[in-house]
């Protein structure tokens, strides 16, 4: 069950503007494919093309082969969660379940079966008479998934189904989802905001703002080796630092105490982004020869994030030890960065990763 | 609140107030009752003491209701309006529920403005269609037929409106959730829509019954025989066909004509019940 999608672009009549355009990509069979991006970027809406919910504007969706732009919904052999769930009020659990096989005039005998198999693969056997008020956040969300499930549909479309839950449980589901989706052997498009979900749970991530597709790559490439400054800013906790530099011959100046050197020339003219990961700076504390002042220390527990001002006030964060004591208003010098990306000031586009180490960062000693 | 009051005087304080507010209650509560509990109560007194105006008795029997069902048609009266009340109620949840769906799920031109147009008959007093109505099914030689008296009620706009605000509430999720089920309109309406709107629909049947049943006007002038008259104007044939009016027969029979009122009610009542606790837990 491949999907196909081709220069896919959506255009409401009220509005000038697009709200998507020219959206490529080949969802491959038994992926786990997720489409992240902030609010109010596009990604249900897309999501919405596929199900056959909203209509395309322009470009061409082929699900296995077929073009599926004017195909009714339900022919496009998919099943969907909601992120209300969509659960019936006045139905049990069990006909939640099955009332698309019923509708679908199936043998009782066999509705009875997947329903059966259904609700055992996400533990909700023993609720099968309990009506959906009956029952927690948790397990409304899984009687959405058995639903999903019965169906028996190879393609499943998931928006935001986790959203409602707790952190805890959220995360919890998320292995589980994971699982299922493993040993049904299912295609599963998945739409969420939240770049950890997309990032724990995807094969391959599309990455959606600004109506456009800004990258679409497995979750390690989407770390190491963004395109963009967004794709860069979007993914890792805590965020990418982006320092607007000037470059000067083989070096970017950061300010006038950090200099980072480049492995040759770059074909850009002064202004660029430099995408520094927090995890990537090393610091000494200590006023002697200090770049920058500690403004805020964040405890998370074997680690600490430290944000400081560097001298032309531009904020950096840092991924440090907590066993290292630094306390507010504390001057620290950044020692090294490990690696960094270059970007484009003015289009955001990727231009170089450099390798860094101690001695590319040049530290011109002066007092803070 | 006030935390420092001693504890007496402030639970004395709420009591008396409580008690104020039962006496009010119970004031009120006679009021609204007093004339039909004295309905009631005449119903059982023989009809020589109410001409004297008595309001006790020793004579209390049920023979007034005997001689209103033996020598009065007031059982027919009853038939009528059984038969006539129960169709118009049952086409009304019917149609107008299937109005109501088309103006929610269905997608066609000019919606809106048919909608409006829905609404505008509603605004229209029954009074000034009479005359128009009356010619029409004069016209069709319906006079003095149930046809008369269930056409032109068969569906009512404001049956749609509400039907129609009922639907609006119901998730678009739902209808989504459908549609990749593969649901056809029908099943959606039937299996879906019409139970999810199930207290409204019984609100609505309740509601086009009881304003069927107490029709008066419209029987009045379309009926002219005890074959077809509904109840509340045989009540009214009663009491004009002798000069003597047997007072005591007259309350029997109208105490016999709201019985079918009460049990609608008292069904309903339990329906809006159920309703309110359905929309309590999310």
């Amino acid at each position: 069950m491949t999907i196909t999608l081709k220069q896919l672009a959506k255009k409401y009549d009220e509005s000038s503007q697009p709200v998507l355009k020219d959206v490529s990509v080949q969802i491959n069979d038994g992926e786990f494919f997720v489409i992240v991006g902030p609010s109010g970027c596009g990604k249900s809406t897309l999501l919405r093309m596929i199900a056959g919910l909203t209509s395309i504007t322009a470009g061409q969706l082929t699900i296995n082969g077929q073009l599926a732009n004017d195909m009714p919904p339900k022919d496009r052999a998919l099943s969907m969660v909601f992120q209300s769930y969509a659960l019936f009020p006045f139905m049990t659990v069990a006909e939640n379940v099955g009332f698309g096989l019923k509708s679908r005039k199936l043998p009782a005998a066999e509705i009875e079966n997947r329903v059966k198999d259904a609700l055992a693969m996400v533990n909700l056997t023993e609720f099968r008479l309990r009506k959906p008020k009956a029952l927690s956040g948790g397990q409304r969300q899984r009687v959405a998934l058995a639903r999903a499930i019965a169906s028996d549909a190879k393609i499943c479309l998931m928006d935001e189904p986790l959203s409602n839950l707790d952190a805890q449980l959220r995360a919890k589901m998320r292995i589980e989802l994971k699982q299922l989706q493993r040993n049904l052997g299912l295609t599963v498009i998945y739409v969420t905001h939240d770049q950890v979900e997309a990032m724990t749970m995807a094969d391959r991530v599309l990455v959606l703002n600004d109506r456009k597709v800004q990258q679409v790559d497995t979750p390690v490439n989407l770390y190491q080796h963004p395109q963009n400054a967004f794709v860069a800013q979007f993914f890792g906790t805590p965020q990418i630092n982006l320092l607007s530099a000037d470059v000067l011959g083989n070096e970017l100046v950061v300010d006038s105490t950090l200099h980072l050197k480049l492995n040759g020339n770059l074909n850009v003219d002064n202004k660029v982004l430099v995408g520094i990961r927090p995890s990537d700076i090393q610091i000494e504390i200590g006023p002697k020869n200090a770049n920058a002042r500690v403004t805020t220390v964040s405890y998370l527990g074997d680690q600490s994030v430290i944000s400081a001002v560097l001298n032309d006030t531009q904020t950096i964060r840092i991924l440090a030890d907590s066993t290292i004591s630094v306390v507010v208003d504390d001057l620290i010098k950044i020692t090294a960065i490990e690696g960094f990306d270059v970007f484009d000031a003015h289009s955001k586009e990727f231009i170089t990763r450099q390798k860094g180490d101690l001695q590319h960062a040049r530290i011109t000693s002066q007092a803070y | 609140m006030e935390m420092n009051r001693p504890v007496t005087s402030e639970t004395n304080h709420g009591n008396l107030k409580r008690w104020g507010q039962y006496a009010l209650l119970l004031v009120l509560t006679v009021i609204v009752l007093g004339p039909f509990l004295l309905g009631l109560w005449t119903s059982v007194m023989p009809t020589a003491e109410i001409s004297k105006g008595a309001l006790w008795s020793t004579h209390i029997s049920l023979d007034n209701y005997i001689t209103a069902i033996t020598t009065t048609p007031i059982l027919r009266y009853l038939l009528n309006s059984l038969v006539i009340s129960t169709v118009t109620m049952l086409f009304q949840v019917l149609l107008c529920s299937m109005s109501a769906y088309a103006f929610v799920f269905l997608k066609f031109r000019y919606r809106k403005q048919l909608f409006m147009v829905f609404l505008i008959t509603m605004m229209l007093p029954f009074e000034a269609e009479v005359i128009p109505n009356f010619s029409t099914v004069r016209n069709m030689g319906l006079l003095n037929h149930y046809a008369a008296m269930i056409i032109p009620f068969l569906t009512a706009a404001f049956g749609t409106f509400m039907l129609r605000q009922t639907f609006m509430q119901m998730p678009v999720e739902l209808k989504e959730a459908a549609d990749i089920e593969g649901l056809s309109h029908w099943q959606f309406y039937s299996q879906l829509a019409v139970p999810y709107a199930k207290i409204s629909l019984m609100t609505l049947a309740a509601y086009s019954f009881l304003s069927s049943w107490n029709q008066y006007l419209w029987p009045m002038l379309t009926t002219f025989s005890d074959n077809f008259r509904p109840v509340q104007d045989g009540l009214r044939q009663l009491q004009g066909q002798e000069s003597f009016n047997n007072w005591g027969m007259i309350q029997a029979s109208a105490a016999i004509v709201v019985i079918p009122t009460l049990i609608i009610l008292f069904i309903g009542q339990h329906y809006f019940k159920a309703g309110l606790n359905e929309g309590a837990v999310k």
